[in-house]
């Protein structure tokens, strides 16, 4: 790169309007679908479909919206760490909530003893 | 190299200790990029929360889901994304050097827009969920709703709430912005201000397209 296109030219990527016209396009008929989606009964599907339009729209500011599209490398791992973050923070909260009804232990107790007194 | 741009003419908006213009904004985007890091497992703690208290209160959390008006959160969610196209715009013209009129016509309307959420939220949704008596604590004449269903509300308002103080710092730092560029200080060299309250905008606009499904839709509204 010349010295004198360093010194001249805006500063960072400039996204077209078409591609943010596109984009907010995108976001609008992503909030009409899962508005409409949730008077449709789906089952257990609902909330699923609802979550992973959320992701699609998020994915679009954040890429768009936000330039990560055309970030350096180190602030796209800074932001996918902070997701990490917020999975593991999800995850080991809700495995312990989850997970206090299973009672293994005293099943697993019951069951043994009859078992062992056959095998012996 | 640098030597004219570290002792020779200063360009607008450039600290000295950066090589260059495109290094400045990538440091300045990295480090707003940490702060909205630390807002992810900020939001992230309430959500998470919200994930274990739904699975518990599953039934109570769809019911309390019915009380809210989609209507309202669908409008608002319209509202949001439209602001964050024209707070992308507003970058958008100081990075092609445009007037500064064009600059702050569209942060004021990005400002608008943000005070036009607020707004219908006051109006329509808080003010009239405190006369229908769904407010818990302050106004909650419902006996026949289960613990569960005062439960949502309360994440409800929190949630909800914390999301409109964000909307609030936002319009304050918007404020700031049309002063900053009716001033003269943005370029297509320097747009940095602009650019890192962008990216606070866009998200606390995200925050509020996980917020209108999980509160508004969860489960369904098809009953």
């Amino acid at each position: 790169m010349s010295e004198h296109s360093e010194h001249d030219g805006p500063v960072g990527h400039v996204v077209p309007i078409s591609t943010y016209l596109l984009v907010f396009l995108a976001l609008i008929v992503g909030t009409a679908l899962t508005t409409w989606i949730a008077y449709i009964d789906l089952g257990r599907w609902n909330t699923p479909v609802a979550l992973t339009i959320a992701v699609v729209k998020m994915t679009l500011v954040v890429l768009f919206f936000m330039h990560v599209k055309y970030a350096t490398g180190l602030t796209r791992i800074v932001i996918l760490a902070g997701f990490f973050w917020l999975a593991i923070m999800v995850t080991l909260a809700s495995s312990d909530e989850l997970t206090r009804n299973w009672e293994i232990v005293p099943q697993g107790w019951n069951m043994i003893v009859p078992f062992a007194s056959r095998l012996f | 190299m640098s030597d004219t741009v570290a002792h020779g003419a200063h360009p607008p908006g450039f600290a000295h200790q950066f090589e260059d213009m495109t290094q400045q904004r990538e440091a300045g985007n990295l480090g707003m990029w940490v702060f909205l890091v630390t807002e992810i497992l900020f939001f992230g703690g309430m959500f998470t929360s919200y994930i274990i208290f739904r699975t518990l209160h599953f039934a109570s959390f769809e019911a309390g889901s019915h009380l809210l008006k989609v209507q309202f959160g669908a409008t608002n969610t319209v509202v949001l994304i439209v602001s964050s196209l024209t707070m992308a715009l507003a970058i958008r013209a100081a990075q092609t050097g445009k007037r500064k009129g064009q600059i702050i016509f569209w942060l004021i309307l990005t400002m608008f827009l943000g005070a036009l959420f607020l707004g219908l939220k006051l109006r329509y949704e808080w003010y009239a969920d405190y006369v229908e008596g769904i407010v818990p604590g302050i106004s909650w004449n419902s006996g026949a709703h289960a613990p569960g269903v005062e439960l949502f509300m309360c994440f409800y308002f929190f949630m909800t709430g914390l999301h409109a103080i964000h909307m609030v710092i936002g319009l304050g730092i918007l404020t700031v912005l049309v002063i900053m560029a009716a001033r003269d200080k943005f370029s297509s060299r320097y747009y940095a201000p602009l650019e890192i309250s962008g990216l606070y905008w866009h998200f606390v606009d995200i925050v509020w397209i996980f917020l209108f499904p999980l509160l508004y839709l969860i489960g369904g509204r098809y009953q």
